[in-house]
């Protein structure tokens, strides 16, 4: 899928989607020769905000790890990468059929917090996957990417009975989500 | 390269945006002030600590922890700053060691803002201190430096700030020693780790997906399937599937105090260091050493009930014991934990909805108000009209989602209750008339029922873990009563010496024949009533103890205890304490203190606070906090290193995920029923027999 293009989280039989992962992976620093523990470990975080109708209502992120309603729970802080080997490295749950009634958007983001530009970054790459059936709905190769630590990834938002996930796919700048929540705004 | 600093050397500081690591290896509270040219403090304001964390350029945790990342801006720091001295502290008023010397040297380093260390120093050669200035940055002709400090403080943070300059330390240490406390004394012990992730019985929970093999064993042990063979049994070290052993395991219970206190932990703390050092990696190394732990069960558990297969689009049906664990036991105790925090999670969700629409509400209100249009024909009426129907619908969506989870929450305690063993049950549940004294003793005691306004008729068990962790405060006080009926400050007297005797009989019953030992001091036998129960069917180990001779000698006798069960453990030979020793837990049981209290008796109540629970000696006091107020702030440690119960429904406990103000109802026994004196006419018996 492409940047803006919106996916309908709805099955095609009518019944709605009720749960979605983001996952974001990459490959740990290489040792730096003798002095392995001068390695430069490279820390990037998941971050999800809770929106109802455009105020940022909770935040799931590596120091707050479970929304304070239960629905979105992180898996724990990652500090070095290349745990999965491919895999998920930091994943954030959403189960959509226990979001709270006033939260509407949901959006993900991906931060360097040790600084390093995605440039600098081997394999990094984040995704969302429908939770149901394994299928990823969207994914992001963040190497390469250009010389930003931070990207606003997607939304899931309402629309009518079930929800909707827009892929936003944004750079910006910043250590956590918190210096991204202006850059967040125009997308609500 | 990172500087290996000693104390006292310095080192330039390239960067402004600046992380400060700290590592020790026991919840300590960090902090900072900032001073003047002079190096002193202006004022309160110019201190950032757990109750006021953020000043500008600079940023401190809420809470104590054993790892602390403080976000320092030199950039951002007010002109008048030329220094910033990161200090550390031991909480104090809480259970833990008071003394630097007592704990492993805390290690501070400076990092970049991409984690590359400028310097560290390891505070070394700390004795009897309490509180310490780290390190200090400091501006040096227009740059910044860091210095290594190192200097502590036998008196604490009121000696450390007045050594700065600070002319209110005593009140601000006071108000931080108070802020770190509070967090750590109201909230209950953090739960055990959820290692089920999500309940079966959550339809939509979200199963892992066929490439979701990475960050599993990341996130803790995963779900364990019931196997036909136990992981243990065949001596091989684990593969990530494996469950870890947990901190504060349940098969650990003959070793009370070894096992430590379990800080209580938040999820905020979650992130970094705790959630790693809580789960022991999954040993890796080959060989023919065995694993497995040698009072552990080895066989594999009998697999749990399982629910029958729901109707589509109904929620599952609620199973008792539909939760992990290696005995009914367990999970029961981790399915009543999960029944807690679903209630917690699911009524914020439900009041933060209806927190929403209030607030959007008053802003559309106030605009109506404000729009001169509205003032003309019936626009204005509309509008307000519009906007109460969009609050009403909110609301009526949020209630609708909260009476759905609360319905199927009640489904699920209608089957746990009946469940529960004799240590989970209440006095009414008809498990305590075929009571029989047991082999073993229970994973945790329930001391009370806890509900939310929202759900007023859904009670969660309050389970506490066993052996205590602290002791019990029976708050007697008037402020202990929710709406000041209780004004009659005799009767709330007697109910709580009530609730503390039920509470006791309840520790006998479910502790092995002779394991547990209740002593009573009852100065003035004001309590005779209540306690009447247990001295008549002769489960205590000598009748109350009355007047000051009787305070004196029973707090003597525990006191001296303490002393040689210590030493023995200090001296590495617990194997030496004399034949006959009476191995039991014990429970001191303090009535209308402080009445026959002299200062020494004082001192030994503190002591016994302090160092008893450690060594299996437990304080239950029935006391109103304002009849000992005449000891001014030497007894706030002493209240705040018990958990506080409520002989009538109060609203003072906090959960541990969200901090709502759940309230609390102590287990009674209800007004005429025999089934305590059945009880502790068995447990009398048992211990009979044993002697």
């Amino acid at each position: 899928m492409t940047k803006g293009q919106a996916i309908s989280l709805q099955k095609n039989d009518g019944g709605s989607l009720t749960a979605v992962r983001m996952g974001l992976g990459w490959q740990a620093a290489p040792r730096r020769g003798l002095f392995g523990s001068r390695t430069r470990e490279v820390d990037l975080d998941a971050s999800a905000v809770l929106f109802a109708d455009k105020q940022p209502i909770d935040v799931v992120f590596f120091r707050h790890l479970v929304s304070d309603d239960g629905s979105v729970r992180h898996t724990g802080d990652n500090l070095v990468g290349g745990v999965g080997q491919g895999g998920d490295d930091e994943a954030i749950l959403v189960d959509l059929a226990r979001v709270p009634v006033h939260i509407d958007q949901i959006v993900f983001t991906v931060n360097s917090f040790t600084g390093q530009t995605f440039q600098e970054v081997q394999d990094a790459f984040c995704r969302l996957v429908d939770e149901t059936n394994g299928q990823e709905l969207a994914r992001y190769t963040l190497a390469g990417g250009g010389s930003y630590t931070a990207q606003i990834m997607a939304k899931v938002h309402r629309s009518g009975p079930g929800w909707t996930m827009t892929a936003l796919g944004t750079p910006a700048n910043g250590r956590t989500f918190q210096d991204l929540m202006p850059a967040i705004l125009p997308h609500l | 390269m990172t500087a290996e600093l000693v104390r006292g050397q310095n080192h330039p500081l390239s960067q402004a945006r600046l992380e400060i690591r700290v590592s020790a290896g026991t919840p300590i509270v960090a902090g900072a002030t900032l001073g003047d040219e002079q190096g002193r403090i202006d004022g309160v304001e110019w201190v950032a600590h757990p109750g006021a964390p953020t000043l500008p350029g600079l940023e401190v945790s809420r809470q104590a922890a054993a790892d602390h990342r403080l976000a320092v801006d030199l950039d951002a720091m007010p002109e008048a700053v030329h220094r910033v001295s990161v200090l550390l502290a031991l909480p104090t008023g809480v259970a833990g060691p008071t003394r630097f010397g007592a704990v492993r040297a805390p290690v501070v380093a400076v990092t970049g803002l991409d984690g590359t260390e400028v310097v560290s120093y390891t505070i070394a050669g700390l004795e009897a201190e309490s509180a310490v200035v780290a390190l200090e940055l400091y501006r040096r002709q227009g740059a910044w430096k860091v210095r290594a400090i190192g200097q502590g403080y036998a008196g604490g943070l009121a000696d450390l700030l007045t050594d700065q300059g600070l002319a209110q330390a005593h009140q601000l240490a006071g108000g931080i020693n108070e802020a770190v406390a509070q967090g750590m004394a109201r909230s209950l012990p953090a739960p055990p780790p959820r290692a089920d992730g999500d309940r079966t019985r959550q339809a939509a929970a979200p199963a892992l997906g066929p490439d979701q093999g990475g960050p599993a064993p990341q996130s803790g042990p995963g779900p364990v399937p019931p196997q036909p063979t136990s992981p243990y049994g065949t001596q091989a070290p684990g593969g990530p599937g494996q469950p870890t052993p947990q901190p504060n395991s349940p098969y650990d219970l003959q070793t009370p105090g070894v096992s430590g206190q379990p800080a209580p932990q938040t999820s905020y703390q979650g992130g970094t260091g705790a959630a790693d050092s809580a789960q022991p990696s999954a040993p890796t190394s080959g060989g023919s050493i065995n694993y497995s732990h040698p009072r552990r069960q080895n066989a594999a558990p009998p697999p749990p009930p399982t629910a029958p297969p729901a109707q589509p689009g109904q929620p599952a049906q609620p199973v008792a014991g539909d939760a992990t664990g290696w005995s009914m036991d367990e999970r029961l105790y981790n399915q009543v934990w999960g029944m807690f925090e679903d209630l917690a999670r699911t009524t914020a969700a439900y009041r933060s909805a209806v927190d929403f629409a209030d607030s959007r509400m008053d802003k559309e209100l106030d605009q109506v108000l404000s729009d001169p249009r509205s003032r003309i024909g019936g626009q204005g009426d509309a509008a307000r009209e519009e906007a109460q129907a969009k609050h009403a619908q909110l609301v009526n969506q949020a209630r609708a989602a909260l009476d759905r989870d609360i319905a199927q929450l009640t489904a699920e305690a209608e089957v746990v209750e009946p469940a529960l063993p004799p240590a989970y049950a209440r006095w009414d549940n008809p498990v305590w008339h075929g009571y029989r004294v047991p082999m073993e003793i229970p994973m945790a005691l329930r001391l009370g029922d806890l509900h939310l306004p929202e759900s007023d008729r859904l009670r969660i068990p309050m389970l506490v873990r066993l052996p205590l962790e602290r002791g019990l405060w029976i708050d007697s006080g008037r402020s202990g009563s929710l709406d000041g009926s209780f004004t009659d400050s005799h009767d709330l007297r007697r109910l709580a010496m009530e609730t503390a005797v039920a509470h006791a009989a309840r520790l006998l019953a479910v502790y092995p024949a002779g394991e547990f030992t209740v002593h009573v001091i009852d100065p003035a036998g004001s309590g005779a009533q209540p306690l009447a129960p247990l001295v008549q069917t002769g489960v205590l180990a000598a009748p109350p103890a009355l007047g000051a001779a009787g305070v004196a000698e029973a707090l003597a006798r525990l006191t001296e205890r303490v002393d040689l069960v210590q030493m023995a453990v200090r001296g590495g030979a617990p194997d030496s304490l004399p034949p006959g020793f009476d191995t039991a837990e014990q429970l001191l049981i303090v009535n209308d203190f402080p009445h026959g209290f002299d200062d020494r008796a004082v001192n030994q109540l503190r002591y016994l606070a302090d160092e008893g629970p450690a060594v299996g000696v437990h304080l239950m006091m029935v006391a109103d906090r304002e009849e000992a107020a005449g000891y001014g702030p030497l007894l706030d440690p002493l209240w705040r290193s018990l958990l506080r119960l409520t002989p009538v429904p109060d609203d003072h406990l906090a959960d541990p995920w969200v901090g709502h103000a759940w309230t609390y109802e102590p287990s009674l026994v209800p007004s005429g029923s025999q089934v305590l004196q059945q009880v502790l006419t068995q447990v009398a018996a048992a211990r009979a027999k044993r002697w």
